[in-house]
C-alpha cells in the first residue's frame, strides 16, 4: 500500500542574506494510512518545518513529497491550497479557531471551503461536533470554551474536510495533562479506527505513548537511532526499537 | 459561506464606528459640493434654460449672458425675416443698482422681457402674474432675496437705476449664480433701469418655426444680419456655465473640494479596513492554511467592504438629505437629482472596494506557515 505521505531526500533551505540555512537535509520519511507518527526533537531542528512541507504549506528546496501519490514538490505555490484542502487536515498549538464565529460555523467554514451547501455543512458541523463530544457547543463562541474543547472543536474542522492525512503542531502543549490525554485519545482514535495518517509534532513527553513510532528530527535531518533518548519502552524510532529516557 | 465578514465588522463597534463616520463624512463632502457644482450650474444658466427660445442672438464676442453688449433693436425686423423664424424678441439681462429703503444700495441683475410673449418669462411664480407686469414700473422678484433687497411684500416701491419700481409678485428658487438677484420686468423698463438708450437691446431670442431646420436657420440668420452671433440655447447655457464654474474657477474649488470628500473617505476606509484586517491577520492565514484560496479570503474583505459601503452610503444619504433640505431656504441651492443619489451609491461602492484592496495586498502576501508561530 503506497503511504499517505512519502518524503525522498528533502532539503530545505532558508534564504538568509547572501547565504542561507539549511532547515531540512535530505529527510527520507513514510507516513501511512492508519498510523499515528510524532516528530519530536530539540526546538529548531526542523520539525515544524518537515510538518510544513508535509502540510503543503512550505515548499522544499529539493526533494520528493508525494502526498497520497502525488508529487507536490514540483507544483506551483498556487496550487498547493487545494491539495491541502482535499488531503490535509491541520490542528494548531494555539486552536486558531475563528473568534467571532461560533463552535459550529468554525466547522462549517471548512465544509463551506470544501464546497457544501449551507444546509448540509450545518448537518455535518452537527455530527463532528457531537463526534468529538460537543454536540451541545454548537452555538458558543471560543471564548466560552476552555482550552480542551476549543482543541476538540479545531480537531472538528480538521476532519470536517474529510482529509486522508491529519497533521498537528503540539495539540497539547496549551492544555493540562488530563485535557492533553484526551485529545490524544481522539487523534489515536483518528488513525486506528478512522484510518487517517496522524503526524504530530510535539515536546510532550506527557502523550509519547500514544504514538505508533516517532521520529527524532536534530539539526534538519533524522537522529540516528543511538542518538535518540528518552522514549518510552517498546515505541520504534524511525522504525528501530528504542529504550531510552528523555527527548528534547 | 459562514457570516466571517459581517462578524468580523461588528465585532469590533469602536472601529465600525470610525469606518462608517469615514464613509458619511466622505458620502455627505462628495454629495454636497457636487450638489452646490449642480446647484450653481443651474444657476448660472437658469435664465437661459428656462429662455424658452431655440436661439440666442448676442453682438460679437459675448462670453456669457452677464456680459451682454447692446446692439441696435433694429436687427430684430432683420431677424423676424428670417425664413423660419416663428417668434423674435428683444430681452434685457443686465447688472444696475436697486437701492433699499435704508438707503443701501445692491447690485441685482434685471431681465427686461416682452410680457405678451413666452419667451423670457419668469417661472415659479408664487404670488402674483406675469400679466401684472404690464402696469407701469411693475417688477418680479424671488422671495429669496426679499431680505437683501428690503422688499417685505407686493405692492412696495423702489427705486432701480435711479428709476420707480413696484414689486407685483415674487417667484420661488430662481436663484442668481452671482449675488446679484434677477428682478423681472418690462423690456420697456428694463432699458430704463439698466440705463440703455431707447433703440438698444442685448439680446434677441428666437423661436424656430415646427419642422424649420435648426442649423438652416441658424446659417440663414447669420447671412442676414451683420455683426452677431448666433447660438443655440444650450450653447449659451454651456458658454455661460462654463465661463463661470471654469474660467472663474468657482466650480473647479467646489470639485476640488470633492475630490478631497473622496480622498479622505478613501482614506479613512483603507485605514480602518486594513487595521481589522491586520487584527484578523491570523484568522486569514489559518485560513489560507486550511486551503482556502486567495480568492475566498479576498470574498471576506470585499464583503466587509461591501456592507460598510452600504450602511455608510444609507446614513451619509439621510444627512445629506437634511442638508439638501436645508439649503433650499439658502441663497446657495444644493441640488441632488436622482442619478447623482444614484451615482453616489456606486461611488461610495468603489470607494470602500477600492480602499479593501490595500488589505487585500496584505492578505495576499500572508504566508500560510505562520500557522505554526506560536
Amino acid at each position: 500500500m503506497q503511504p499517505a505521505i512519502a518524503v525522498r531526500q528533502l532539503t530545505k533551505t532558508y534564504a538568509e542574506g547572501s547565504t542561507g540555512t539549511l532547515a531540512m537535509r535530505g529527510v527520507d520519511l513514510d507516513v501511512h494510512a492508519g498510523e499515528l507518527l510524532m516528530l519530536v526533537g530539540p526546538s529548531g531542528s526542523g520539525k515544524t518545518t518537515l510538518l510544513s512541507i508535509m502540510g503543503c504549506i512550505l515548499t522544499a528546496t529539493s526533494g520528493s513529497v508525494r502526498i497520497a501519490g502525488r508529487e507536490v514538490a514540483s507544483l506551483r505555490e498556487k496550487d498547493l491550497p487545494a491539495i491541502r484542502l482535499q488531503h490535509i487536515g491541520f490542528v494548531f498549538q494555539g486552536f486558531n479557531l475563528f473568534p467571532t464565529l461560533t463552535a459550529g460555523e468554525n466547522v462549517e467554514l471548512m465544509l463551506d471551503l470544501k464546497g457544501v451547501s449551507a444546509a448540509a455543512a450545518k448537518k455535518r458541523a452537527q455530527e463532528l461536533l457531537e463526534q468529538v463530544g460537543l454536540g451541545v457547543k454548537y452555538d458558543s463562541f471560543p471564548a466560552d470554551l476552555s482550552g480542551g474543547q476549543k482543541q476538540r472543536v479545531a480537531i472538528a474542522r480538521a476532519l470536517a474536510g474529510d482529509p486522508g492525512i491529519i497533521l498537528a503542531d503540539e495539540p497539547t502543549a496549551a492544555l493540562d495533562s488530563r485535557t492533553g490525554r484526551t485529545v490524544m485519545e481522539m487523534m489515536r482514535e483518528l488513525a486506528h479506527k478512522r484510518g487517517r495518517a496522524v503526524v504530530i509534532v510535539t515536546h510532550d513527553a506527557r502523550v509519547l505513548d500514544f504514538a505508533d513510532r516517532i521520529v527524532k528530527i536534530e539539526d534538519g535531518a533524522i537522529a540516528k537511532a543511538s542518538d535518540v533518548d528518552a522514549v518510552p519502552p517498546g515505541l520504534l524510532v524511525h522504525g528501530m526499537p528504542l529504550a531510552a529516557a528523555s527527548l528534547a | 459561506m459562514p457570516p466571517l465578514a459581517q462578524r468580523n465588522l461588528f465585532h469590533d463597534k469602536v472601529r465600525l464606528t470610525v469606518t462608517l463616520t469615514g464613509i458619511v463624512f466622505s458620502v455627505v463632502l462628495i454629495v454636497v459640493q457636487l450638489g452646490l457644482f449642480i446647484g450653481f450650474t443651474t444657476a448660472t444658466s437658469g435664465l437661459i434654460d428656462h429662455s424658452g427660445a431655440d436661439f440666442w442672438i448676442t453682438s460679437k464676442n459675448v462670453p456669457y449672458v452677464e456680459q451682454g453688449v447692446a446692439f441696435s433693436e433694429r436687427k430684430l425686423n432683420q431677424v423676424r425675416a428670417v425664413a423660419g423664424v416663428a417668434d423674435a424678441q428683444k430681452v434685457i439681462a443686465h447688472w444696475t443698482q436697486w437701492k433699499r429703503h435704508d438707503g443701501g444700495e445692491e447690485s441685482v441683475q434685471i431681465v427686461g422681457f416682452n410680457v405678451d410673449d413666452n419667451l423670457e418669462r419668469p417661472w415659479n411664480l408664487v404670488e402674483g402674474r406675469v400679466e401684472d407686469m404690464k402696469s407701469p414700473d411693475a417688477i418680479i422678484l424671488d422671495e429669496l432675496y426679499k431680505q437683501k433687497l428690503g422688499v417685505t411684500r407686493v405692492g412696495e416701491v423702489f427705486e432701480i437705476g435711479g428709476h420707480r419700481a413696484r414689486v407685483v409678485g415674487f417667484t420661488r428658487g430662481i436663484r442668481s449664480f452671482t449675488t446679484s438677484p434677477y428682478v423681472f420686468t418690462t423690456f420697456k423698463n428694463a432699458q430704463s433701469y439698466a440705463r440703455l438708450r431707447e433703440d438698444q437691446t442685448l439680446f434677441i431670442l428666437v423661436k424656430v418655426a415646427p419642422g424649420a431646420s435648426l442649423e438652416q436657420v441658424r446659417r440663414d440668420l447669420l447671412g442676414h444680419v451683420k455683426d452677431v452671433e448666433v447660438y443655440t440655447t444650450a450653447e449659451f447655457s454651456r458658454m455661460t456655465t462654463f465661463y463661470w464654474m471654469f474660467t472663474t474657477g468657482a466650480g473647479v474649488a467646489v470639485l476640488i473640494a470633492a475630490a478631497l470628500g473622496l480622498v479622505v473617505g478613501f482614506v479613512v476606509v483603507a485605514q480602518t479596513i486594513y487595521a481589522t484586517t491586520m487584527d484578523h491577520i491570523r484568522e486569514y492565514g489559518t485560513l489560507k492554511a486550511m486551503g482556502a484560496p486567495n480568492s475566498y479570503v479576498y470574498k471576506v474583505i470585499m464583503k466587509q467592504a461591501a456592507i460598510s459601503a452600504v450602511i455608510g452610503y444609507v446614513l451619509g444619504m439621510i444627512v445629506s438629505a437634511f442638508v439638501v433640505h436645508a439649503s433650499q431656504a439658502g441663497g446657495a441651492a444644493i441640488l441632488m437629482p436622482p442619478s447623482m443619489a444614484v451615482g453616489m451609491f456606486f461611488v461610495t461602492l468603489l470607494m470602500c472596494v477600492g480602499a479593501a484592496l490595500v488589505s487585500i495586498n496584505k492578505v495576499t502576501r500572508i504566508d500560510p506557515a505562520m500557522v505554526f508561530k506560536g
